[in-house]
């Protein structure tokens, strides 16, 4: 597989191939295979027996990947969240208010935008960078000759596991960054611990929540999904996997943010909004 | 019983590199086929091909009424179970040690106990060698070791069509030996249809009932071993020698200015080597496969090379064979001196 490519000029010459290989490849082609492959692990997430051990294993790996970064990167965001909001307020004259808006920063937008990146960078990473070697090993085909689907075995519960652990990285970025808003705003900016408290659902509301865990959830079908796919078609020996790795962050980032947009515009045209 | 595996105007090329075109043959049940290439011909790819890993341009390849590349996927999944494959570099799952890598199509595909399990693990890891390795992982022992274990899984269901990709490389001499030995045993005892891709010229020239030549995107020539080994065919004559004289070169082909001079210096191909006997099983069995020596020869009216036939301790086969024959009987029915 790892063969360099046979000279130019002994190769057929063909008018579409450079096209095909470029831009159309890049444009339709690629998005056409990851829609078909996110189908297929669809049909085969449904095939018996689900794979418990391998879910497990993988949901136990991706917490233990995503965790301690997660918590690292909520507590400052969640703290400058508060400064940003809470200066703000003050000047708006609304410092009454500085809990509701902080947790509503936090829970709608913040937590989720946290949640995608960590999922993205680390699981996608770990995720793609394992099946790609697997793939160039020659582990895949060996599965399939061996007359096992891959997608079933390895994708399915590699997709369900990261969103099971998204939802609960979402709950754990609202509430450290929750948390590290209300020390900061208390103890650092002199804001009274009965103000932030009482107006805790002054703004807020439960389908908050819900929607925050809803992105969650697809962040993190998206992330496996989109790393799964470059891992699976990585080629060219361990430079191939480095290349896989690298273009799964940056894709998967990149769906997450734009998805991050589509669910908010959405839930704030299908959800009322609480007035001041 | 093996399965005859017909490939019809099989086709492959990764964007625009054609690997290889139109290529046509059929690996006869239960015998035993080489393929033979310069490196980057593309045999790994006709062996994945086969098997449905990677889908060709156009063309077929059937097994029984079913052609491979237009599965669908539940029957080919189905289909694949008849397979058993070595690829190049062993393809063992790094995750498991030996021994779960080997039971593990048992366990996936049978209802065997697991002691049951343990016991053809065992038998199959004893047959390549690799006894008290079970506990290790693949990263930690040698090329060698990882295709011989790889080999061991791909025997271990008993498939009807075993595929192997370079089953020798990375080993040693005396160790080819046996592995040559062991593949031609297998064939006696479960009639088999074998495909190997090979680079080492001995086992080609001494092991299979069949050679093919892929050479310059195409199959230059598939047919019996002795049509091969007797054949004047530049390109044949060149690889199964394992000449410089010939039209391939360092890069694949020579290109004219190499082939003048070559010309000019009067390098002539010389005569042909005498065509060694072919293995037989180490039990004295005949397989079903098995044809007599010389019969190729004999009924296209070639006359085989000085000193052919004749094996280290200076038998002659030729004069050997209808005694061999009438000693014992052979594995399955109707052959002994060959097919009709
Ligand atoms: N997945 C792939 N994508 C693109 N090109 C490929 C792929 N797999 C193989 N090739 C190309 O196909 C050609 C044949 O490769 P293959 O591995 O089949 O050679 P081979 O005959 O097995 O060589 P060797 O004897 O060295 O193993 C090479 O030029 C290689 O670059
Ligand atoms: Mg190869």
């Amino acid at each position: 597989m790892t063969q360099a490519p046979e000279r130019e000029s002994e190769t057929k010459p063909s008018r579409l191939a450079p096209v095909a290989d470029g831009a159309v490849n890049v444009i339709f082609r690629e998005p056409g295979r990851f829609f078909a492959m996110s189908l297929d692990t669809a049909r085969a997430a449904f095939k018996w027996p689900f794979q418990w051990q391998e879910f497990l294993q993988q949901a136990w790996f991706i917490v233990s990947v995503t965790v301690a970064p997660t918590i690292m990167v909520a507590i400052p965001f969640g703290a400058i969240l508060s400064l940003q909001v809470g200066n703000l307020i003050r000047q708006l004259g609304a410092q009454s208010q500085t809990g509701s808006t902080a947790v509503l920063a936090i829970v709608r937008e913040a937590s989720p935008i946290v949640t995608a990146l960590l999922i993205a960078a680390a699981a996608g990473s770990a995720i793609c960078a394992d099946l790609g070697a697997r793939k160039i090993r020659e582990e895949i085909d060996a599965m399939e000759v061996l007359g096992i689907n891959p997608l079933h075995r390895l994708v399915v519960p590699r997709v369900l596991a990261c969103a099971f652990v998204g939802l609960f990285l979402n709950g754990i970025v609202s509430v450290v960054g929750i948390a590290g808003g209300y020390i900061f705003n208390v103890m650092l900016q002199g804001g009274t611990p009965g103000a932030y408290m009482s107006s805790f659902s002054g703004l807020a509301q439960l389908p908050d929540l819900y929607q925050a865990e809803v992105k969650a959830l697809v962040f993190g079908v998206t992330a496996a999904l989109v790393a799964s796919y470059k891992g699976l078609t990585a080629s060219g020996g361990p430079k191939g996997v480095g290349d896989a790795v690298n273009q799964t962050v940056v894709i998967a980032a990149m769906a997450l943010f734009v998805e991050n947009f589509v669910l908010s515009a959405l839930y704030f045209q299908l959800v009322p909004q609480k007035g001041m | 019983m093996g399965v005859e595996i017909r490939v019809d105007g099989l086709t492959k090329s990764f964007g625009r590199q054609v690997i290889w075109e139109d290529v046509t043959l059929t690996l006869p049940a239960g015998e035993i086929s080489v393929m033979l290439g310069p490196s980057g011909t593309g045999k790994s790819v006709f062996l994945k091909t086969l098997v449905g890993l990677l889908k060709p341009d156009r063309g077929h390849c059937w097994i029984g009424d079913r052609d491979m590349p237009h599965l669908r996927e539940h029957d080919l999944y189905e289909t694949r179970k008849l397979f058993g494959v070595l690829f190049q570099d062993g393809a063992l799952f790094g995750s498991m040690n030996l021994f779960d890598n080997i039971a593990f199509p048992l366990r996936e595909h049978t209802n065997k106990s697991e002691s049951a399990v343990k016991k053809i693990v065992m038998e199959k890891m004893e047959m390549v060698g690799l006894v008290g390795a079970e506990r290790k992982l693949p990263g930690e022992i040698s090329g060698g070791m990882r295709k011989r274990a790889g080999l061991a899984r791909a025997l271990v269901l008993e498939p009807e069509i075993i595929l192997c990709d370079e089953p020798d490389s990375g080993l040693d001499p005396v160790r080819t030996a046996y592995l040559n030995q062991l593949i031609v045993d297998l064939n006696a005892e479960t009639n088999a249809t074998f495909l190997i891709v090979t680079h080492d010229i001995n086992t080609a020239r001494t092991v299979p009932d069949n050679i093919g030549l892929l050479f310059r995107r195409e199959l230059v020539m598939f047919g019996p071993r002795e049509m091969l080994l007797s054949s004047e065919e530049p390109v044949v004559r060149q690889f199964l020698n394992a000449r410089k004289v010939g039209p391939i070169g360092m890069s694949e082909e020579k290109d004219v200015s190499e082939l003048e001079a070559e010309a000019r210096m009067g390098h002539d191909p010389g005569v042909l080597p005498p065509i060694p006997p072919q293995l037989m099983p180490a039990d004295g069995r005949l397989r079903a496969a098995q044809r007599a020596p010389g019969e190729w020869l004999r009924a296209h009216g070639v006359t085989p090379p000085a000193g052919s036939f004749v094996d280290e301790q200076g038998r002659d086969w030729l004069e050997e064979w209808p005694r061999y024959v009438a000693e014992r009987t052979p594995v399955a029915g109707g052959a002994g001196g060959g097919r009709p």
